[in-house]
């Protein structure tokens, strides 16, 4: 935002561009959630390019983007999150937008020092190499710590009116957001993805090492970020819904996957992803019971459908506390 | 002037919006889109992209569980 808003202060005619990786916490969260829905609905990128009154175009890299998940060149961070190949790959996609609809040059908000891994003084030029960019990548806000690019040597932009921030703190920017009446912004990078996330790049890796191989379809990692994962089993685990807006979002998967429903309680819906024995769908549905109202019963009826829609169902007895191991839970 | 149809049914946002968006592209102004969505944030989301782009809300309501969005191509388009 205040990359662009430096840039646009010159009279320069910017445009927006957001990349969708399918690992985005924003919008598909909150949509899913209903003890999200309080928070402000809004996609971040949309609101952002509203407030500097300039265009934004999202971009669908949903497929392009499990090369760089599967296989980064330059490894993982803390996480599963591929930071570095990332960004190579975000600007080379800019790149080739810039060059389709014949726009001059590229600006992002990077800072050197920011990021632990993809805005460190080394890795932002092998970002601008990598990338293709080469200097077409204009970093307004540390442009004078970083050589001369095009615009600055074709007098497209002013150097002199650039920035030259620089490590973790973020007060520099904030009080330049403060000067251009800015007071709200979105999240800073990180935290808007997934695989940042321990969490999650623990289910992911859960999901690789059962599937035998690195890979993913979108709905696996949809269904990542939604319920609680249990595996009991090599063979299966389950999602189960954590609270309604999570209950509505599994329903829409129930022709894919054999689903679980308390019937003599209230419980929540689950879903059952992989290969279960009968004794395991057994055990799956005392699961199921403990996480209902009848968990202290001594038996509760669940219903079990399959993906074509046929039921059937158990008796069960809930499994106990002490039954349920801390080593299932992903 | 031409309507089209554009299914965004099961998806989340910002698909939704992406599904209209690429669907403007081959459209000219004065040009209609009309987007079924079960998401109930592309009530805030296409609106949003329809301000940034200088398109027009048309229509925008709730039919039982789903969302319907009728967006009029801006004169700017292609610009």
């Amino acid at each position: 935002m205040l990359a662009a808003r430096v840039i646009l202060e010159q009279g320069i005619h910017v445009e927006g561009i957001n990349f969708f990786t399918g690992f985005c916490v924003e919008g598909h969260t909150h949509a899913i959630r209903k003890r999200d829905r309080g928070r402000p609905k809004r996609n971040n990128s949309l609101w952002t390019a509203e407030q500097l009154g300039i265009k934004l175009h999202i971009v669908d890299i949903i497929e392009e983007y499990k090369e760089v998940l599967l296989n980064p060149r330059h490894g993982y961070g803390a996480n599963l999150n591929p930071c570095l190949d990332c960004k190579i790959f975000m600007v080379k996609k800019a790149v080739e937008w810039i060059r389709n609809h014949e726009f001059d040059f590229i600006i992002t908000g990077e800072v050197i020092g920011q990021r632990p891994m993809s805005q460190r003084k080394d890795t932002m030029p092998v970002v601008a190499h990598e990338s293709g960019a080469e200097d077409l990548l204009l970093r307004p806000l540390c442009a004078k710590n970083l050589p001369m690019t095009k615009p600055e040597r074709e007098g497209w932009v002013d150097r002199e009116r650039l920035y030259d921030f620089s490590g973790r703190t973020r007060k520099p920017q904030m009080a330049l957001a403060h000067s251009f009446g800015i007071e709200e912004y979105a999240q800073p990078a990180g935290g808007c993805c997934f695989l940042t996330d321990e969490q999650y790049s623990a289910k992911l890796a859960d999901l690789w090492r059962h599937l035998g191989e690195k890979r993913y379809e979108f709905d696996d990692i949809m269904l990542l970020k939604v319920g609680r994962h249990i595996r009991p089993a090599a063979n299966y685990k389950l999602i189960i819904a954590r609270e309604e807006g999570e209950v509505n979002f599994l329903q829409g998967y129930r022709k894919e996957y054999p689903s679980l429903k308390t019937l003599s309680h209230t419980g929540p819906l689950a879903l059952i992803d992989g290969d279960p024995s009968e004794e395991q769908i057994g055990q799956a549905a005392a699961i199921i019971a403990r996480f209902s109202k009848g968990k202290m019963e001594q038996r509760v009826e669940v219903e079990i459908t399959s993906p074509n829609g046929e039921a059937r169902i158990l008796s069960v007895k809930p499994l106990s506390p002490r039954e349920l191991e801390k080593e299932w839970m992903l | 002037m031409t309507r089209v149809k554009v299914d965004a049914r099961r998806l989340l946002c910002p698909l939704p919006v992406i599904r209209v968006q690429d669907r403007a592209v081959e459209m000219d102004p004065g040009d209609e889109i009309e987007a079924i969505c079960t998401d109930p944030g592309a009530m805030q989301d296409i609106p949003a992209w329809c301000r940034v782009h200088g398109h027009q809300i048309l229509e925008k309501r709730k039919v039982e569980n789903e969302y319907l969005i009728v967006v009029r191509i801006g004169d700017h388009h292609r610009e």
